[in-house]
């Protein structure tokens, strides 16, 4: 039995201790917002936040996640208007829309540690993560408008 | 006259013998009725509490493999060169633990390493250490021990081959290696020096994994704190040679003690993860700042630390190398797709969180070990820093994947000769891991 907090909430899951948690989110705690890409952590489709940061949930063991805190796209914002998810939406990011679900988490983690990014942040970091429709550009460009907006709040809130 | 050579040469034997049996015959001393928690004050069982966490006793004391056990209640499995062996119960039950040992059998066995039968421990039970440690620390660590819950369990049969299963031969053993003791004060140094001192090479034993062994099995007082091999990973030098380009500084050896992350050098991993989580954030802050103080002078970090500026912008250099721009590098696209998200870094200096592969002792170290422990292990949310987890890649990258990579970082992130023979050591890491992390076939 293992107890995190999953968006918020406290939750607790009874399977095998080797259980990666991409399986539990999706089979167990029926999240399937986060989604299966390569299965070995090398193309950023499961990303999910662990503790804040960008985390490959496919072979992330839920046995390692006692008492932390996960956050999933489900759990970003109440209404689905995260400022990267707004970005996405305006700048229309998305074509088959797989990735972006990693994408968006990936890129949340990022603008945490880099508020102001720039484009060889953005590579650094956004490079695990795979686009297959190539829509690299128009994720970097939401990056920055995502960057400008949350810029613009912690403006108005401090 | 070779007659009375001969003679005289038994009659120095026998006294021989007769003398080590003298040195090394310890009387037992009288079980007790177990003492009763009012003989203890509160105070000194707190007191207790922070000696036993100092020494972190719970850590080899509480079994781990089959499914756990009891604290303290032993049967800790510890695997030695010489064979396995299982640690004692220390909870106060009369029978299969410390329950009726006097207070004198207890400070005997923390200060000569002898049990109230007057058995010698096998020094796997560091008293070579705890023969340092004062009469009024071990007289509160008996106070906690003997008011925790009594546990009824006894620990599996050594596996120390015949002759050094016999007992008695541990006595020569500390004829040639043992110290007895308490730490006298360095009178050269300031009390925060000696406290920090105290405290690691007493209860603490820092020693006890970071200093190598000889084949003996005793610390080499020739290299004290120069690295050593424990639990199939390698406990870095703690001293001058320890080869991170920056310093161990005060601030960083607090950080990562009290916390479990030093911010210029990354998480605690493996088996020091429980030293900061599970017992030096539960001790008073200024012993962990003396522990601190001592080894930022064993490892000369005021003459070291000039260079530091220096070698973070170079470490800032490296991390982006590769990850900015187009690469064909397959090995540096294998980096990429499976580290660089976390582990890349920009200038100024690392965020914490995302520890710096250029500055982290897992690639400067001589052997790639660590780097293959944590790449197939990954950190739970508890080890390294709290609530922070990072993936096991136990099935995600093969040996070959992992010897690319070793070989990538090692060329790429350090100024170091390349590392030999690194899909044989990749595979001989994996195979000391007997429980497979994740499941993530499909």
């Amino acid at each position: 039995m293992v107890k995190f907090k999953l968006n918020g909430r406290d939750v607790s899951v009874d399977v095998p201790d080797d259980t990666p948690l991409l399986w539990a989110l999706r089979d167990d705690l029926d999240l399937t917002g986060t989604k299966f890409g390569c299965g070995v952590g090398q193309c950023g489709a499961c990303t999910v936040l662990v503790g804040g940061r960008a985390t490959r949930s496919c072979i992330t063991p839920l046995s390692s996640l006692e008492g932390a805190d996960v956050t999933t796209i489900e759990g970003l914002d109440p209404n689905g208007k995260h400022a990267v998810q707004e970005a996405w939406k305006d700048i229309q990011v998305p074509q088959c829309g797989y990735c972006q679900s990693g994408q968006i988490m990936q890129a949340v983690s990022l603008l945490k540690d880099y508020p102001d990014p720039t484009d060889e942040e953005i590579d650094g970091v956004m490079g695990g993560s795979l686009c297959r429709c190539m829509t690299y550009v128009r994720i970097r460009k939401a990056i920055k408008k995502a960057a400008a907006a949350l810029r613009k709040e912690e403006a108005s809130n401090g | 006259m070779i007659k009375r050579l001969l003679a005289g040469a038994a009659a120095i034997g026998a006294v021989g013998g007769l003398g080590f049996l003298y040195y090394a015959w310890y009387p037992p001393i009288e079980p007790v009725e177990p003492p009763d928690r009012s003989s203890f004050s509160a105070e000194q069982i707190e007191r207790g509490r922070i000696v036993a966490a100092e020494g972190y006793c719970a850590e080899c004391h509480t079994r781990t493999d089959m499914g756990g056990g009891p604290e303290l209640a032993g049967d800790y499995k510890m695997e030695t060169p010489f064979g396995a062996i299982y640690s004692s119960n220390i909870t106060p039950d009369p029978e299969t633990g410390i329950g009726n040992w006097s207070e004198e059998a207890f400070q005997r066995t923390m200060h000569l390493g002898v049990s109230r039968k007057g058995v010698h421990l096998i020094p796997a039970f560091p008293f070579d250490h705890f023969t340092k440690m004062t009469e009024q620390d071990v007289s509160d660590l008996y106070a906690y021990l003997m008011t925790r819950p009594a546990v009824h369990m006894t620990h599996r049969t050594n596996e120390l081959p015949f002759p050094l299963s016999l007992r008695i031969l541990q006595a020569g053993w500390k004829l040639l290696y043992f110290t007895p003791g308490v730490y006298k004060p360095d009178p050269r140094h300031d009390a925060l020096w000696n406290r920090g001192a105290y405290l690691s090479e007493g209860n603490a034993h820092c020693g006890a994994c970071h200093t190598p062994r000889d084949f003996m099995g005793a610390e080499k007082k020739s290299a004290p704190y120069d690295g050593a091999v424990v639990d199939n990973w390698i406990a870095p030098p703690l001293n001058e040679h320890n080869p991170t380009p920056t310093t161990w500084t005060e601030d960083e050896l607090f950080q990562y003690l009290r916390y479990g992350v030093a911010p210029l050098h990354g998480p605690a991993g493996g088996p020091m993860s429980p030293v900061p989580h599970r017992f030096l954030s539960t001790v008073p802050e200024e012993d962990v700042h003396a522990i601190a103080h001592y080894f930022a002078d064993v490892d000369h970090a005021a003459e070291r630390e000039k260079h530091d500026k220096a070698a973070l912008a170079r470490a800032m250099e490296q991390s982006k190398i590769d990850l900015i721009g187009p690469t064909v590098d397959p090995d540096a696209k294998l980096y990429q797709g499976a580290c660089a998200a976390c582990h890349y870094n920009a200038a100024p200096s690392p965020v914490l969180g995302r520890p710096d592969l250029a500055l982290n002792n897992a690639l400067w170290l001589d052997e790639p070990t660590n780097l293959y422990q944590v790449i197939l292990h990954g950190l739970t949310a508890e080890e390294g820093q709290s609530g922070v987890a990072m993936p096991s890649f136990y099935n995600a990258l093969s040996d070959q994947d992992m010897a690319r990579i070793a070989a990538y970082l090692r060329r790429t992130r350090t100024t170091l000769p390349p590392w030999t023979d690194l899909e044989k050591k990749a595979a001989a890491v994996r195979k000391t891991i007997t429980t497979i992390p994740v499941n993530s076939s499909h």
